[in-house]
């Protein structure tokens, strides 16, 4: 059972920091290998049997969602607390025990919007990594304008009947369920869209992995044929499913900020610099050999750096009060264009080492990299493309009005 | 708490934003230009140390009202937001700075009361070239009987068309681009051998080169250690980076919000230029840049007041930041006033002509960069 967190930060502290020294394995306090990442799930396989041992032992203490409320399975810590956790986490080297679109997007949603039987039903599978969610939101006809979604939901009376398909559905190939936007309501656009559940395992679901330029497949198509759902998996009011999926949207924009781009993070912006000095050269003063290069990394750092003074300002103003809704959408923006910037720059260092592909004759880390500069350049598109975010703020930031 | 002010801060800053408002408009700027006064209001000084404005720096102990640097930051983005002529940067911060870090206590005595007062302008007198460079320092201070005499020349010295006292950076020792070998001397606008040619300049705030020809100045005017003029310059040059930085996002800001309302009342093609996604996209960008940039400020204001051994960097990410903000935020400003912002009834082109100036001094974007890159070791 998770202990009753004492109110006085530093007793919490030390027993966080007495409690992770007796339960993270070893193994758990290491660089996390691509393959070990855990997303938990049905088909959940945990290559590292440490991995499975050590999200038993923090989804116990419910601290993979350690703002939850308790009654749903979460930790009940504070926003301080959760900070101090993650600090002492990181001293460690501790692993993310488990990545999770259910964590990070649809439970804070559904806290907000579901009922209290929704919450007790799903909740406690997220956080203990039982149950793996994708999201069905982008449609081919509907990516940026996504309230312009087709999907049908037809009311049969003692079901809902779905027909449709959706896109860029990340993991859906993998997922256990699906949180989804449907329209009811042909009449209207914003006003006829309602948010549904429903098991990836329902008849008549069909998934087809999209294989990317970066050679991944991260994302799927995903087909609907005549899928029944029972009607207690409909989140809030029919037709009143736009507002979850907006609020949805804020938590996906920060969730991907925050950890998806690495820049963002000390480590990321300590590797640029180094990296180009280990292939590139420096001159008899340790300077860049590349003078140009070396003026544009360091512009890229001195971004990177705002941007994160810029996450910290931020976070130190909602804390005192203020009002900070205006900065997801600018730190979704910001965030994409200097990760993308970060990897054209690691890709100029590396020259033509960058050039490979897959076999032998070129570094390991190298093929990394241009994997992950072809990945980077989904930082753009995805969870809103950056032309969106700009419109989110001229419009409700700056209060820029449309055409009359 | 780096990023919130203090009840006295956020007073002071109202106080400062206020004044520049009613008292220095950009309205003010232009008069000054139209009646040939180069940027030079006594008047306008004489209620800046009434405000106490002169003083936020310096102890109470020497008449100050000994604030932070924080504070100060606020009085410096207010002047920014109107393009206010004043001497606060080159003598509240650069000038009174200076003598705090490097002075004797007969120094800060002397000095210190009549800086707070108001009555009493510096100005820094370091470049050479028309790049900023501290290290480049030709200028020469030859040891002679009783003190030094200096000979050289500098260029486009802030406020030096109307400071009271000049602080020389001259080289007692080695050569130009050596680090070590500098001191820091005050000369008196009147010394002998000191010629002083007043500039007009395109922000119409006036600036001066300076000819030293056998300009003779005895020990008591050596400010800091001869030879290690360095250690003082450095962190005063810093101060004055960021209160530049912060003047600079005061006027990025302010043309940012005229030109944002302007897209929101001009109309083309019968729809508010506002209207148009191309510039509601530019318009957001720049408030993207716009927020960036003040984190930086606010970051290395706040650097100097707990002492932070990362202040040369913040100072040199401020200074590069604004640089680049202000740089665009002026450009946008003329071309989505179209026609309108390339009249000089127009203010737009008082905030391009400025913000060039700003860029300019006390190291531009590229030597900032370059600063960075050094101090992270590559």
């Amino acid at each position: 059972m998770p202990f009753d967190a004492p109110s006085d930060p530093d007793a919490f502290r030390e027993e966080v920091r007495a409690w992770l020294e007796k339960n993270c394995p070893d193994s758990m306090r290491t660089p996390m290998p691509e393959d070990e990442v855990v997303w938990g799930g049905r088909r959940e396989k945990f290559k590292n049997p440490d991995s499975k041992v050590w999200l038993e032992r923090m989804a116990e203490q419910g601290w993979t969602a350690p703002t939850w409320p308790k009654a749903y399975g979460g930790g009940g810590l504070t926003r301080e607390q959760a900070k101090i956790l993650e600090q002492e986490m990181a001293r460690i080297h501790a692993r993310t025990p488990l990545f999770s679109f259910g964590l990070w997007m649809f439970g804070p949603a559904l806290i907000e919007f579901g009922n209290e039987e929704q919450k007790k039903r799903f909740l406690p599978d997220i956080v203990h990594g039982k149950t793996r969610w994708c999201q069905g939101y982008s449609e081919p006809g509907a990516g940026s304008d996504l309230a312009g979604l087709q999907t049908k939901c037809e009311d049969k009376g003692d079901h809902y009947l779905i027909n449709g398909q959706k896109v860029w559905t990340s993991y859906a190939n993998e997922a256990d369920w699906i949180f989804c936007l449907v329209r009811t309501d042909n009449t209207v656009k914003h006003e006829g869209i309602s948010f549904i559940l429903f098991d990836m395992e329902s008849d008549g679901v069909e998934t087809r992995p999209i294989k990317l330029i970066s050679g991944s497949s991260p994302f799927c198509e995903t087909f609907f044929s005549d899928v029944k759902v029972p009607k207690d998996q409909l989140v809030g009011e029919v037709n009143g499913g736009w507002k979850i999926a907006k609020r949805l949207l804020q938590f996906e924009r920060s969730s991907i900020s925050a950890s998806g781009f690495g820049s963002a993070r000390g480590t990321g912006i300590l590797e640029l610099d180094e990296y180009a000095k280990m292939h590139v050269g420096t001159d008899g003063d340790g300077k860049l050999l590349d003078g140009d290069l070396r003026g544009r990394i360091a512009d890229h750092q001195m971004y990177a750096k705002a941007f994160s003074l810029t996450v910290q300002r931020s976070q130190e103003q909602a804390k005192a009060g203020q009002e900070v809704g205006h900065t997801a959408s600018i730190i979704k923006y910001a965030a994409a264009k200097m990760n993308q910037d970060k990897f054209e720059l690691m890709v100029e260092a590396l020259g033509t080492e960058a050039l490979g592909w897959e076999g032998e004759g070129f570094d390991k880390g190298a093929k990394m990299t241009t994997r992950g500069w072809l990945r980077s350049k989904g930082n753009s598109i995805e969870g809103g493309t950056s032309e969106i975010n700009l419109n989110v703020v001229s419009k409700r930031v700056l209060g820029l009005r449309d055409h009359q | 708490m780096t990023f919130i002010l203090s009840e006295d801060q956020e007073m002071l800053r109202d106080t400062a934003v206020s004044f520049t408002r009613d008292e220095l408009p950009v309205k003010h700027l232009r008069e000054l230009r139209d009646a040939g006064k180069n940027g030079v209001d006594p008047e306008a000084r004489q209620k800046l140390a009434e405000l106490g404005f002169f003083g936020v720096l310096i102890p109470e102990e020497y008449d100050g009202v000994e604030m932070s640097m924080v504070a100060f930051g606020q009085v410096m983005e207010a002047q920014g937001r109107t393009l206010a002529s004043t001497p606060l940067l080159q003598t509240a911060c650069i000038g009174a700075s200076a003598i705090l870090l490097g002075g004797t206590e007969a120094q800060k005595k002397e000095w210190l009361p009549k800086i707070a007062a108001g009555e009493v302008t510096t100005a820094l007198a370091l470049d050479e070239t028309s790049h900023h460079n501290p290290a480049g320092v030709a200028t020469e201070a030859e040891r002679d009987g009783q003190g030094y005499t200096l000979n050289g020349a500098k260029k486009y010295v802030q406020d030096g068309h109307h400071a009271d006292v000049f602080i020389v950076v001259a080289r007692t020792f080695g050569e130009a681009g050596d680090t070590h070998g500098l001191t820091l001397f005050l000369v008196p606008r009147d010394a002998k051998g000191l010629t002083v040619q007043s500039l007009n300049t395109v922000d119409s705030h006036g600036a001066a080169h300076l000819t030293l020809d056998g300009v003779h100045v005895d020990d008591s005017h050596v400010l800091g250690a001869a030879d290690k003029g360095m250690d003082v310059l450095e962190p005063v040059l810093d101060r004055g980076r960021i209160a530049l930085a912060a003047e600079m996002l005061g006027s990025s800001l302010a043309a940012f919000e005229m030109t944002h309302e302007y897209m929101q009342t001009r109309k083309q093609f019968g729809q508010l230029i506002g209207s148009f996604q191309a510039l509601q996209h530019r318009a957001a960008r720049m408030f993207t840049d716009l927020e960036l940039t003040t984190s930086c400020i606010a970051a290395a204001l706040a650097a100097v007041d707990s002492q932070r051994n990362d202040l040369a960097e913040l100072a040199s990410l401020a200074k590069a930041r604004a640089s680049e903000t202000v740089h665009l935020v002026s450009n946008e400003t003329v071309q989505l006033h179209g026609g309108i912002g390339m009249t000089d009834d127009h203010d737009s082109g008082f905030y391009m002509k400025r913000a060039r100036v700003q860029e300019a001094m006390l190291g531009s974007a590229s030597f900032h960069r370059d600063r960075y890159a050094r101090l992270n070791g590559y």
